[in-house]
Protein backbone atom coordinates (compact mmCIF):
# COMPACT_ATOMS: atom_id res chain seq x y z
CA UNK A 1 0.00 0.00 0.00
CA UNK A 2 2.73 2.45 1.02
CA UNK A 3 4.74 1.64 -2.06
CA UNK A 4 1.70 2.24 -4.21
CA UNK A 5 1.01 5.62 -2.64
CA UNK A 6 4.58 6.78 -3.00
CA UNK A 7 4.62 5.59 -6.59
CA UNK A 8 1.51 7.64 -7.26
CA UNK A 9 3.05 10.68 -5.61
CA UNK A 10 6.20 10.26 -7.67
CA UNK A 11 4.17 10.09 -10.84
CA UNK A 12 2.23 13.18 -9.82
CA UNK A 13 5.44 15.07 -9.08
CA UNK A 14 6.85 14.08 -12.44
CA UNK A 15 3.67 15.23 -14.17
CA UNK A 16 3.85 18.49 -12.20
CA UNK A 17 7.36 19.23 -13.40
CA UNK A 18 6.35 18.36 -16.95
CA UNK A 19 3.40 20.73 -16.81
CA UNK A 20 5.41 23.65 -15.53
CA UNK A 21 8.40 22.87 -17.76
CA UNK A 22 7.62 25.57 -20.35
CA UNK A 23 7.72 28.19 -17.61
CA UNK A 24 10.76 26.60 -15.94
CA UNK A 25 12.62 26.88 -19.24
CA UNK A 26 11.32 30.37 -19.93
CA UNK A 27 12.13 31.49 -16.41
CA UNK A 28 15.66 30.05 -16.52
CA UNK A 29 16.44 31.72 -19.82
CA UNK A 30 14.42 34.92 -19.97
CA UNK A 31 14.23 35.87 -16.29
CA UNK A 32 16.82 34.28 -13.99
CA UNK A 33 19.35 33.64 -16.76
CA UNK A 34 18.92 37.08 -18.22
CA UNK A 35 19.26 38.80 -14.85
CA UNK A 36 22.39 36.78 -14.14
CA UNK A 37 23.82 37.52 -17.58
CA UNK A 38 22.99 41.16 -17.06
CA UNK A 39 25.09 41.13 -13.88
CA UNK A 40 28.05 39.69 -15.78
CA UNK A 41 27.65 42.15 -18.66
CA UNK A 42 27.49 45.04 -16.18
CA UNK A 43 31.12 44.37 -15.30
CA UNK A 44 32.23 44.82 -18.90
CA UNK A 45 32.75 47.55 -21.44
CA UNK A 46 30.82 46.28 -24.44
CA UNK A 47 30.00 48.38 -27.48
CA UNK A 48 28.26 45.45 -29.19
CA UNK A 49 30.45 45.49 -32.32
CA UNK A 50 33.73 45.23 -30.43
CA UNK A 51 34.53 42.35 -28.07
CA UNK A 52 33.50 42.76 -24.44
CA UNK A 53 36.21 43.78 -22.04
CA UNK A 54 36.15 43.11 -18.31
CA UNK A 55 36.41 46.37 -16.37
CA UNK A 56 35.23 45.36 -12.89
CA UNK A 57 33.13 47.91 -11.05
CA UNK A 58 34.01 50.81 -13.34
CA UNK A 59 30.50 51.05 -14.78
CA UNK A 60 28.99 51.37 -11.33
CA UNK A 61 31.55 53.93 -10.29
CA UNK A 62 30.96 56.13 -13.33
CA UNK A 63 27.25 55.69 -12.89
CA UNK A 64 27.31 57.47 -9.57
CA UNK A 65 29.11 60.38 -11.19
CA UNK A 66 26.74 60.44 -14.17
CA UNK A 67 24.40 63.47 -13.95
CA UNK A 68 21.96 61.84 -16.37
CA UNK A 69 21.65 58.81 -14.10
CA UNK A 70 20.62 61.09 -11.22
CA UNK A 71 18.39 63.08 -13.53
CA UNK A 72 16.55 59.95 -14.66
CA UNK A 73 16.11 58.81 -11.06
CA UNK A 74 14.82 62.25 -10.14
CA UNK A 75 12.33 62.32 -13.00
CA UNK A 76 11.04 58.87 -12.14
CA UNK A 77 10.71 59.78 -8.48
CA UNK A 78 8.84 63.01 -9.23
CA UNK A 79 6.51 61.10 -11.49
CA UNK A 80 5.82 58.84 -8.53
CA UNK A 81 3.39 61.45 -7.19
CA UNK A 82 1.00 59.75 -9.60
CA UNK A 83 0.92 56.73 -7.27
CA UNK A 84 -0.81 58.43 -4.28
CA UNK A 85 -2.75 60.62 -6.71
CA UNK A 86 -4.14 57.57 -8.49
CA UNK A 87 -4.82 55.84 -5.19
CA UNK A 88 -6.95 58.72 -3.93
CA UNK A 89 -8.67 59.82 -7.15
CA UNK A 90 -9.24 56.21 -8.20
CA UNK A 91 -10.86 55.46 -4.86
CA UNK A 92 -13.08 58.54 -4.96
CA UNK A 93 -14.31 57.69 -8.47
CA UNK A 94 -14.81 54.06 -7.53
CA UNK A 95 -16.87 55.08 -4.49
CA UNK A 96 -19.09 57.19 -6.73
CA UNK A 97 -19.35 54.44 -9.32
CA UNK A 98 -20.41 52.06 -6.55
CA UNK A 99 -23.50 54.10 -5.68
CA UNK A 100 -26.83 52.66 -6.73
CA UNK A 101 -27.95 55.14 -9.34
CA UNK A 102 -29.27 54.90 -12.86
CA UNK A 103 -26.94 54.94 -15.88
CA UNK A 104 -24.25 53.42 -13.68
CA UNK A 105 -23.06 50.82 -16.18
CA UNK A 106 -22.77 53.55 -18.78
CA UNK A 107 -20.57 55.63 -16.47
CA UNK A 108 -18.44 52.63 -15.57
CA UNK A 109 -17.77 51.83 -19.22
CA UNK A 110 -16.96 55.44 -19.98
CA UNK A 111 -14.50 55.79 -17.11
CA UNK A 112 -12.86 52.54 -17.92
CA UNK A 113 -12.50 52.96 -21.66
CA UNK A 114 -9.31 55.09 -21.76
CA UNK A 115 -7.33 52.47 -19.89
CA UNK A 116 -8.08 49.85 -22.56
CA UNK A 117 -6.35 51.77 -25.30
CA UNK A 118 -2.66 52.42 -24.97
CA UNK A 119 0.54 52.73 -26.86
CA UNK A 120 1.73 54.88 -29.71
CA UNK A 121 -1.67 56.03 -30.97
CA UNK A 122 -2.64 57.38 -27.55
CA UNK A 123 0.74 59.00 -26.99
CA UNK A 124 0.43 60.79 -30.33
CA UNK A 125 -3.09 61.89 -29.48
CA UNK A 126 -1.78 63.56 -26.33
CA UNK A 127 1.03 65.27 -28.21
CA UNK A 128 -1.70 66.86 -30.26
CA UNK A 129 -3.88 67.64 -27.22
CA UNK A 130 -0.95 69.40 -25.57
CA UNK A 131 0.14 71.24 -28.71
CA UNK A 132 0.82 74.74 -27.42
CA UNK A 133 -0.78 76.65 -30.29
CA UNK A 134 -3.35 74.37 -31.94
CA UNK A 135 -4.01 71.89 -29.12
CA UNK A 136 -7.30 71.58 -27.31
CA UNK A 137 -5.82 71.87 -23.83
CA UNK A 138 -4.58 75.40 -24.22
CA UNK A 139 -7.70 76.31 -26.17
CA UNK A 140 -9.80 75.38 -23.14
CA UNK A 141 -7.46 77.24 -20.79
CA UNK A 142 -7.80 80.23 -23.08
CA UNK A 143 -11.59 80.09 -22.71
CA UNK A 144 -11.23 80.57 -18.97
CA UNK A 145 -8.62 83.26 -19.45
CA UNK A 146 -5.38 81.43 -18.82
CA UNK A 147 -2.45 81.58 -21.19
CA UNK A 148 -1.33 77.94 -21.24
CA UNK A 149 2.35 76.97 -21.11
CA UNK A 150 4.21 75.13 -23.85
CA UNK A 151 3.61 71.83 -21.98
CA UNK A 152 5.78 69.20 -23.68
CA UNK A 153 8.19 71.85 -24.92
CA UNK A 154 8.78 73.41 -21.52
CA UNK A 155 11.07 71.68 -19.07
CA UNK A 156 8.98 72.80 -16.08
CA UNK A 157 5.66 71.70 -17.56
CA UNK A 158 6.53 68.44 -19.27
CA UNK A 159 6.12 66.26 -16.17
CA UNK A 160 2.85 67.89 -15.07
CA UNK A 161 1.58 67.27 -18.61
CA UNK A 162 2.49 63.58 -18.36
CA UNK A 163 0.85 63.37 -14.93
CA UNK A 164 -2.37 64.89 -16.28
CA UNK A 165 -2.31 62.40 -19.10
CA UNK A 166 -1.81 59.58 -16.60
CA UNK A 167 -5.00 60.58 -14.78
CA UNK A 168 -6.94 59.90 -17.92
CA UNK A 169 -5.92 56.24 -17.87
CA UNK A 170 -6.98 55.66 -14.29
CA UNK A 171 -9.46 52.93 -15.20
CA UNK A 172 -7.39 49.92 -14.14
CA UNK A 173 -6.90 50.79 -10.45
CA UNK A 174 -10.42 52.23 -10.33
CA UNK A 175 -11.93 48.97 -11.46
CA UNK A 176 -9.96 47.00 -8.91
CA UNK A 177 -11.27 49.28 -6.17
CA UNK A 178 -14.77 48.84 -7.48
CA UNK A 179 -14.45 45.08 -7.29
CA UNK A 180 -13.01 45.40 -3.79
CA UNK A 181 -15.90 47.60 -2.70
CA UNK A 182 -18.41 45.12 -4.01
CA UNK A 183 -16.74 42.30 -2.13
CA UNK A 184 -17.50 43.97 1.24
CA UNK A 185 -20.59 42.30 2.73
CA UNK A 186 -23.55 44.76 2.81
CA UNK A 187 -24.48 43.13 6.12
CA UNK A 188 -21.71 45.11 7.80
CA UNK A 189 -23.13 48.43 6.63
CA UNK A 190 -26.63 47.45 7.69
CA UNK A 191 -25.42 46.53 11.16
CA UNK A 192 -23.53 49.80 11.43
CA UNK A 193 -26.61 51.78 10.36
CA UNK A 194 -28.67 50.11 13.08
CA UNK A 195 -25.98 51.05 15.57
CA UNK A 196 -26.29 54.65 14.42
CA UNK A 197 -22.93 55.00 12.67
CA UNK A 198 -22.38 58.09 10.53
CA UNK A 199 -21.40 57.99 6.88
CA UNK A 200 -17.82 58.85 7.77
CA UNK A 201 -17.62 56.19 10.48
CA UNK A 202 -18.88 53.57 8.06
CA UNK A 203 -16.28 54.65 5.53
CA UNK A 204 -13.46 54.72 8.06
CA UNK A 205 -14.21 51.49 9.92
CA UNK A 206 -15.80 49.29 7.26
CA UNK A 207 -14.84 50.49 3.79
CA UNK A 208 -11.18 51.28 4.38
CA UNK A 209 -10.29 48.02 6.18
CA UNK A 210 -12.42 46.13 3.65
CA UNK A 211 -10.53 47.39 0.65
CA UNK A 212 -7.08 47.52 2.24
CA UNK A 213 -5.80 44.44 0.34
CA UNK A 214 -6.93 46.05 -2.89
CA UNK A 215 -5.31 49.31 -1.87
CA UNK A 216 -2.12 47.40 -1.26
CA UNK A 217 -2.30 45.73 -4.66
CA UNK A 218 -2.86 49.07 -6.39
CA UNK A 219 0.02 50.61 -4.48
CA UNK A 220 2.50 47.93 -5.56
CA UNK A 221 1.32 47.89 -9.16
CA UNK A 222 1.38 51.69 -9.24
CA UNK A 223 5.00 51.84 -8.12
CA UNK A 224 6.06 49.14 -10.55
CA UNK A 225 4.24 50.87 -13.40
CA UNK A 226 6.11 54.10 -12.67
CA UNK A 227 9.33 52.24 -13.27
CA UNK A 228 8.08 51.03 -16.65
CA UNK A 229 7.06 54.29 -18.32
CA UNK A 230 8.55 54.01 -21.77
CA UNK A 231 6.35 54.25 -24.86
CA UNK A 232 4.65 57.50 -23.87
CA UNK A 233 7.87 59.40 -23.20
CA UNK A 234 9.71 57.87 -26.13
CA UNK A 235 6.98 59.08 -28.48
CA UNK A 236 5.94 62.29 -26.76
CA UNK A 237 9.21 63.88 -25.71
CA UNK A 238 12.09 61.49 -26.35
CA UNK A 239 13.20 62.41 -22.82
CA UNK A 240 13.38 66.13 -23.50
CA UNK A 241 13.35 69.04 -23.37
CA UNK A 242 16.81 69.14 -21.89
CA UNK A 243 16.30 65.67 -20.29
CA UNK A 244 13.42 66.98 -18.18
CA UNK A 245 11.42 63.83 -18.92
CA UNK A 246 14.27 61.34 -19.07
CA UNK A 247 12.61 58.41 -17.34
CA UNK A 248 14.82 55.69 -15.96
CA UNK A 249 13.94 52.95 -18.44
CA UNK A 250 14.24 55.38 -21.32
CA UNK A 251 17.79 56.06 -20.16
CA UNK A 252 18.48 52.31 -20.12
CA UNK A 253 17.07 52.05 -23.62
CA UNK A 254 19.15 54.94 -24.91
CA UNK A 255 22.34 53.52 -23.46
CA UNK A 256 21.71 50.08 -24.89
CA UNK A 257 20.23 50.76 -28.29
CA UNK A 258 21.21 54.30 -29.19
CA UNK A 259 24.75 54.44 -27.85
CA UNK A 260 25.26 50.64 -27.81
CA UNK A 261 26.76 50.71 -24.33
CA UNK A 262 25.65 47.24 -23.31
CA UNK A 263 27.74 47.09 -20.15
CA UNK A 264 26.61 50.45 -18.84
CA UNK A 265 22.97 49.72 -19.68
CA UNK A 266 23.23 46.45 -17.76
CA UNK A 267 24.62 48.24 -14.72
CA UNK A 268 21.63 50.60 -14.89
CA UNK A 269 19.29 47.64 -15.23
CA UNK A 270 20.79 46.01 -12.15
CA UNK A 271 20.33 49.14 -10.08
CA UNK A 272 16.68 49.16 -11.17
CA UNK A 273 16.35 45.50 -10.25
CA UNK A 274 17.72 46.28 -6.80
CA UNK A 275 15.33 49.21 -6.33
CA UNK A 276 12.30 47.15 -7.33
CA UNK A 277 13.26 44.23 -5.09
CA UNK A 278 13.72 46.60 -2.16
CA UNK A 279 10.32 48.18 -2.77
CA UNK A 280 8.53 44.88 -3.08
CA UNK A 281 10.24 43.54 0.02
CA UNK A 282 9.35 46.61 2.08
CA UNK A 283 5.78 46.56 0.90
CA UNK A 284 5.24 42.99 1.97
CA UNK A 285 7.13 43.55 5.20
CA UNK A 286 4.96 46.43 6.30
CA UNK A 287 1.69 45.34 4.77
CA UNK A 288 0.76 43.26 7.80
CA UNK A 289 0.36 46.42 9.87
CA UNK A 290 -2.38 47.89 7.80
CA UNK A 291 -3.72 45.33 5.39
CA UNK A 292 -6.66 43.40 6.72
CA UNK A 293 -7.42 40.10 5.03
CA UNK A 294 -10.96 39.03 5.79
CA UNK A 295 -10.35 35.40 5.02
CA UNK A 296 -7.01 35.10 6.81
CA UNK A 297 -6.74 32.94 9.92
CA UNK B 1 -47.11 60.20 19.61
CA UNK B 2 -44.45 62.91 19.78
CA UNK B 3 -41.78 60.32 19.55
CA UNK B 4 -43.21 58.95 16.32
CA UNK B 5 -43.26 62.33 14.52
CA UNK B 6 -39.66 62.81 15.43
CA UNK B 7 -38.77 59.49 13.87
CA UNK B 8 -40.57 60.32 10.63
CA UNK B 9 -38.79 63.67 10.51
CA UNK B 10 -35.48 61.95 10.96
CA UNK B 11 -36.28 59.48 8.22
CA UNK B 12 -37.24 62.13 5.71
CA UNK B 13 -34.18 64.18 6.48
CA UNK B 14 -32.14 61.06 5.82
CA UNK B 15 -33.86 60.54 2.47
CA UNK B 16 -33.32 64.16 1.46
CA UNK B 17 -29.67 63.73 2.33
CA UNK B 18 -29.56 60.61 0.18
CA UNK B 19 -31.15 62.40 -2.74
CA UNK B 20 -28.72 65.30 -2.46
CA UNK B 21 -25.85 62.85 -2.33
CA UNK B 22 -27.08 61.15 -5.48
CA UNK B 23 -27.44 64.45 -7.25
CA UNK B 24 -23.92 65.38 -6.22
CA UNK B 25 -22.62 62.06 -7.54
CA UNK B 26 -24.44 62.57 -10.85
CA UNK B 27 -22.93 66.00 -11.27
CA UNK B 28 -19.41 64.81 -10.47
CA UNK B 29 -19.63 61.76 -12.72
CA UNK B 30 -21.02 63.76 -15.61
CA UNK B 31 -18.32 66.40 -15.27
CA UNK B 32 -15.63 63.70 -15.13
CA UNK B 33 -17.24 61.94 -18.08
CA UNK B 34 -17.08 65.09 -20.18
CA UNK B 35 -13.40 65.53 -19.30
CA UNK B 36 -12.72 61.93 -20.33
CA UNK B 37 -14.52 62.44 -23.62
CA UNK B 38 -12.68 65.58 -24.64
CA UNK B 39 -9.50 63.85 -25.93
CA UNK B 40 -11.63 61.31 -27.81
CA UNK B 41 -13.69 64.06 -29.31
CA UNK B 42 -10.55 65.97 -30.23
CA UNK B 43 -9.18 62.89 -31.97
CA UNK B 44 -12.33 62.25 -34.00
CA UNK B 45 -12.81 65.91 -34.81
CA UNK B 46 -9.22 66.34 -35.99
CA UNK B 47 -9.43 63.20 -38.13
CA UNK B 48 -12.30 64.75 -40.10
CA UNK B 49 -10.67 68.08 -40.89
CA UNK B 50 -9.43 68.98 -44.33
CA UNK B 51 -5.61 68.62 -44.12
CA UNK B 52 -4.23 71.99 -43.16
CA UNK B 53 -7.37 73.10 -41.36
CA UNK B 54 -6.14 71.48 -38.15
CA UNK B 55 -3.78 74.46 -37.91
CA UNK B 56 -6.52 77.01 -37.45
CA UNK B 57 -6.52 79.17 -34.38
CA UNK B 58 -8.63 78.96 -32.27
CA UNK B 59 -9.27 75.25 -32.94
CA UNK B 60 -12.55 74.14 -34.50
CA UNK B 61 -14.55 71.79 -32.29
CA UNK B 62 -16.71 70.61 -35.14
CA UNK B 63 -14.89 70.31 -38.45
CA UNK B 64 -16.36 72.18 -41.34
CA UNK B 65 -16.36 70.82 -43.97
CA UNK B 66 -16.13 67.18 -42.92
CA UNK B 67 -13.41 65.39 -44.83
CA UNK B 68 -13.64 61.58 -44.71
CA UNK B 69 -10.79 60.86 -47.07
CA UNK B 70 -8.16 61.26 -44.32
CA UNK B 71 -8.86 57.67 -43.37
CA UNK B 72 -7.86 56.42 -46.81
CA UNK B 73 -5.18 58.99 -47.57
CA UNK B 74 -3.53 58.49 -44.19
CA UNK B 75 -3.61 54.73 -44.58
CA UNK B 76 -1.71 54.79 -47.88
CA UNK B 77 0.27 57.90 -46.97
CA UNK B 78 -0.90 60.32 -49.65
CA UNK B 79 1.40 63.31 -49.74
CA UNK B 80 4.13 61.71 -47.65
CA UNK B 81 6.54 61.18 -50.54
CA UNK B 82 7.46 57.61 -49.96
CA UNK B 83 3.95 56.41 -49.16
CA UNK B 84 3.02 54.32 -46.16
CA UNK B 85 2.20 50.65 -46.15
CA UNK B 86 -0.28 50.27 -43.32
CA UNK B 87 -1.94 47.31 -45.01
CA UNK B 88 1.26 45.30 -44.80
CA UNK B 89 1.93 46.49 -41.24
CA UNK B 90 -1.57 45.44 -40.29
CA UNK B 91 -0.77 41.96 -41.65
CA UNK B 92 2.46 41.83 -39.64
CA UNK B 93 0.70 42.96 -36.47
CA UNK B 94 -2.05 40.38 -36.91
CA UNK B 95 0.55 37.65 -37.49
CA UNK B 96 2.63 38.56 -34.43
CA UNK B 97 -0.39 39.09 -32.20
CA UNK B 98 -2.06 35.85 -33.31
CA UNK B 99 0.91 33.55 -32.86
CA UNK B 100 1.92 35.17 -29.58
CA UNK B 101 -1.59 34.70 -28.25
CA UNK B 102 -1.61 31.02 -29.19
CA UNK B 103 1.72 30.51 -27.47
CA UNK B 104 0.58 32.34 -24.36
CA UNK B 105 -2.65 30.38 -24.06
CA UNK B 106 -1.04 26.95 -24.51
CA UNK B 107 1.94 27.46 -22.24
CA UNK B 108 0.15 29.41 -19.51
CA UNK B 109 -2.74 26.93 -19.27
CA UNK B 110 -0.35 24.01 -18.82
CA UNK B 111 1.88 25.76 -16.30
CA UNK B 112 -0.97 27.21 -14.27
CA UNK B 113 -2.59 23.78 -14.04
CA UNK B 114 0.67 22.35 -12.74
CA UNK B 115 0.90 25.04 -10.08
CA UNK B 116 -2.77 24.84 -9.11
CA UNK B 117 -3.42 21.12 -8.97
CA UNK B 118 -0.34 18.93 -8.92
CA UNK B 119 1.82 18.34 -5.88
CA UNK B 120 5.56 18.27 -6.33
CA UNK B 121 8.54 19.22 -4.20
CA UNK B 122 9.47 22.91 -4.45
CA UNK B 123 6.15 23.92 -5.95
CA UNK B 124 5.37 26.75 -3.56
CA UNK B 125 8.86 28.18 -3.77
CA UNK B 126 8.76 28.12 -7.56
CA UNK B 127 5.39 29.82 -7.52
CA UNK B 128 6.74 32.59 -5.30
CA UNK B 129 9.58 33.02 -7.81
CA UNK B 130 6.95 33.32 -10.50
CA UNK B 131 5.15 36.04 -8.52
CA UNK B 132 8.38 37.95 -8.07
CA UNK B 133 9.00 37.76 -11.83
CA UNK B 134 5.66 39.47 -12.27
CA UNK B 135 7.11 42.60 -10.69
CA UNK B 136 10.32 42.84 -12.70
CA UNK B 137 10.10 45.36 -15.53
CA UNK B 138 10.95 44.03 -18.93
CA UNK B 139 13.69 46.63 -19.30
CA UNK B 140 15.76 44.89 -16.64
CA UNK B 141 16.29 41.85 -18.85
CA UNK B 142 16.16 43.65 -22.19
CA UNK B 143 19.90 43.79 -22.90
CA UNK B 144 20.90 40.12 -22.36
CA UNK B 145 17.82 38.88 -24.22
CA UNK B 146 18.65 41.14 -27.14
CA UNK B 147 22.20 39.81 -27.16
CA UNK B 148 20.90 36.25 -27.07
CA UNK B 149 18.59 36.80 -30.05
CA UNK B 150 21.32 38.62 -31.93
CA UNK B 151 23.62 35.67 -31.37
CA UNK B 152 20.90 33.35 -32.69
CA UNK B 153 20.53 35.52 -35.79
CA UNK B 154 16.92 36.40 -35.02
CA UNK B 155 17.23 40.18 -35.36
CA UNK B 156 14.82 41.75 -37.83
CA UNK B 157 12.56 38.68 -37.71
CA UNK B 158 9.28 38.14 -35.89
CA UNK B 159 10.77 35.31 -33.80
CA UNK B 160 11.95 37.39 -30.81
CA UNK B 161 8.45 38.82 -30.58
CA UNK B 162 6.67 35.47 -30.70
CA UNK B 163 8.82 32.57 -29.45
CA UNK B 164 9.30 33.75 -25.81
CA UNK B 165 5.52 33.62 -25.32
CA UNK B 166 5.60 29.87 -25.86
CA UNK B 167 7.57 29.72 -22.61
CA UNK B 168 5.31 32.04 -20.58
CA UNK B 169 8.31 34.33 -20.34
CA UNK B 170 8.79 37.52 -18.39
CA UNK B 171 6.51 39.55 -16.19
CA UNK B 172 3.58 39.30 -18.57
CA UNK B 173 3.78 35.50 -18.69
CA UNK B 174 3.98 35.36 -14.91
CA UNK B 175 0.95 37.61 -14.67
CA UNK B 176 -1.12 35.27 -16.85
CA UNK B 177 0.07 32.21 -14.90
CA UNK B 178 -1.09 33.90 -11.71
CA UNK B 179 -4.45 34.73 -13.26
CA UNK B 180 -5.05 31.21 -14.60
CA UNK B 181 -3.93 29.55 -11.39
CA UNK B 182 -6.39 31.63 -9.40
CA UNK B 183 -9.09 30.47 -11.75
CA UNK B 184 -8.13 26.79 -11.60
CA UNK B 185 -8.18 26.96 -7.81
CA UNK B 186 -11.86 27.86 -7.92
CA UNK B 187 -12.80 24.66 -9.78
CA UNK B 188 -14.00 22.16 -7.13
CA UNK B 189 -11.62 19.18 -6.75
CA UNK B 190 -14.59 16.77 -6.71
CA UNK B 191 -14.92 17.33 -10.44
CA UNK B 192 -11.50 15.90 -11.10
CA UNK B 193 -11.32 13.35 -8.27
CA UNK B 194 -13.80 11.06 -9.98
CA UNK B 195 -11.78 11.10 -13.19
CA UNK B 196 -8.56 10.37 -11.31
CA UNK B 197 -10.15 7.38 -9.54
CA UNK B 198 -11.26 6.10 -12.93
CA UNK B 199 -7.60 6.11 -13.92
CA UNK B 200 -7.40 9.34 -15.84
CA UNK B 201 -3.85 10.73 -15.89
CA UNK B 202 -2.81 14.29 -15.17
CA UNK B 203 -2.85 15.25 -18.83
CA UNK B 204 -6.24 13.65 -19.34
CA UNK B 205 -7.67 15.59 -16.40
CA UNK B 206 -6.19 18.76 -17.83
CA UNK B 207 -7.30 18.33 -21.43
CA UNK B 208 -10.72 16.79 -20.77
CA UNK B 209 -11.88 18.59 -17.64
CA UNK B 210 -9.82 21.56 -16.53
CA UNK B 211 -9.03 23.23 -19.86
CA UNK B 212 -12.61 23.06 -21.19
CA UNK B 213 -13.87 24.44 -17.86
CA UNK B 214 -11.45 27.33 -17.95
CA UNK B 215 -12.87 28.94 -21.07
CA UNK B 216 -13.80 32.17 -19.27
CA UNK B 217 -10.26 32.55 -17.93
CA UNK B 218 -8.79 31.73 -21.34
CA UNK B 219 -11.07 34.41 -22.75
CA UNK B 220 -9.72 36.93 -20.27
CA UNK B 221 -6.17 35.98 -21.11
CA UNK B 222 -6.87 36.22 -24.84
CA UNK B 223 -8.31 39.71 -24.45
CA UNK B 224 -5.44 40.93 -22.29
CA UNK B 225 -2.74 39.51 -24.51
CA UNK B 226 -4.42 40.78 -27.68
CA UNK B 227 -4.37 44.31 -26.32
CA UNK B 228 -0.79 43.93 -25.12
CA UNK B 229 0.64 42.65 -28.40
CA UNK B 230 -1.45 44.93 -30.56
CA UNK B 231 -0.13 47.99 -28.75
CA UNK B 232 3.36 46.73 -27.99
CA UNK B 233 5.92 49.27 -29.09
CA UNK B 234 9.20 48.60 -27.32
CA UNK B 235 9.80 45.06 -28.54
CA UNK B 236 9.12 45.77 -32.21
CA UNK B 237 11.28 48.89 -31.81
CA UNK B 238 14.20 46.82 -30.58
CA UNK B 239 13.88 43.89 -32.95
CA UNK B 240 12.38 45.07 -36.26
CA UNK B 241 14.37 47.29 -38.60
CA UNK B 242 13.11 46.87 -42.14
CA UNK B 243 10.22 48.93 -43.41
CA UNK B 244 8.36 45.82 -44.65
CA UNK B 245 8.51 44.18 -41.24
CA UNK B 246 7.12 47.03 -39.19
CA UNK B 247 4.04 46.73 -37.02
CA UNK B 248 1.24 49.29 -36.87
CA UNK B 249 2.70 50.82 -33.72
CA UNK B 250 6.05 51.38 -35.43
CA UNK B 251 4.43 52.61 -38.62
CA UNK B 252 2.53 55.37 -36.86
CA UNK B 253 5.83 57.01 -36.06
CA UNK B 254 6.37 57.88 -39.72
CA UNK B 255 3.94 60.74 -39.38
CA UNK B 256 6.12 62.17 -36.65
CA UNK B 257 9.24 62.23 -38.78
CA UNK B 258 7.76 64.64 -41.27
CA UNK B 259 8.48 68.32 -41.52
CA UNK B 260 4.95 69.31 -40.58
CA UNK B 261 2.97 66.56 -38.95
CA UNK B 262 -0.22 65.79 -40.87
CA UNK B 263 -2.38 65.63 -37.78
CA UNK B 264 -5.65 65.04 -39.59
CA UNK B 265 -4.29 61.92 -41.31
CA UNK B 266 -2.40 60.83 -38.23
CA UNK B 267 -5.50 61.00 -36.03
CA UNK B 268 -7.52 59.13 -38.64
CA UNK B 269 -5.00 56.28 -38.84
CA UNK B 270 -4.56 56.25 -35.04
CA UNK B 271 -8.30 55.80 -34.69
CA UNK B 272 -8.19 52.87 -37.11
CA UNK B 273 -5.32 51.32 -35.15
CA UNK B 274 -7.18 51.72 -31.84
CA UNK B 275 -10.47 50.48 -33.23
CA UNK B 276 -9.92 46.72 -32.75
CA UNK B 277 -9.07 47.26 -29.07
CA UNK B 278 -12.14 49.41 -28.49
CA UNK B 279 -14.42 46.94 -30.30
CA UNK B 280 -12.88 44.05 -28.37
CA UNK B 281 -13.46 45.95 -25.15
CA UNK B 282 -17.15 46.39 -25.87
CA UNK B 283 -17.59 42.81 -27.04
CA UNK B 284 -15.62 41.21 -24.22
CA UNK B 285 -16.20 43.77 -21.49
CA UNK B 286 -17.41 41.11 -19.09
CA UNK B 287 -14.25 39.03 -19.52
CA UNK B 288 -11.98 42.00 -19.30
CA UNK B 289 -13.45 43.34 -16.10
CA UNK B 290 -13.59 39.87 -14.57
CA UNK B 291 -9.90 39.42 -15.31
CA UNK B 292 -8.95 42.57 -13.49
CA UNK B 293 -11.15 41.53 -10.60
CA UNK B 294 -9.55 38.09 -10.31
CA UNK B 295 -6.01 39.46 -10.26
CA UNK B 296 -6.72 42.39 -8.00
CA UNK B 297 -9.15 41.10 -5.44
CA UNK B 298 -8.74 37.38 -5.10
CA UNK B 299 -4.97 37.73 -5.04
Amino acid sequence: MMAKVSKRLRREALAGYLFISPWLLGFSIFSAGAIGASAVISFTEWRLFTPAEFIGLTNYRSLFRDPLFWQSLKVTCIYMVTVPLHLVVGLVIALMLNAKIRLMSFFRTLYFLPSVIAGVAVALLWVWVFDSTFGIFNAILMEIGIQGPKWLGDKRWVLPALIIMGLWGLGGPMLIYLAGLQAIPTMLYEAATIDGATRWQKFRYITIPGISPVLFFNLIMGIINTFQVFTTVYIMTGGGPNNASLFYVLYIYKNAFKWLRMGYASALAWILFGIILTFVFMMFRFSKYWVYYGGAK
Amino acid sequence: MGKKTKEINWLSRQSIQDKLMKLFIYICLTAGGIIICIPFWWMISTSLKVPGREFIFPPEWIPNPIYWRNYIEGWVGTGTGRGLDFTRWLGNTVFITGFSMIGTIISVSLVAYGFARLRFPGRDMLFILCLITMMIPQQVTMVPIFILFRWMGWLDTFKPLIIPHYFAAGSIGAFYIFLMRQFYLTIPPELTDAAIIDGCGAFGVFSRIMFPLSKPAVGIMAVFSFIFHWNDFMNPLIYLYSYEKYTLALGLRFFQGMFTIRWAQLMAVSLLVLLPCVVLFFVAQKYYIQGIVITGVKG
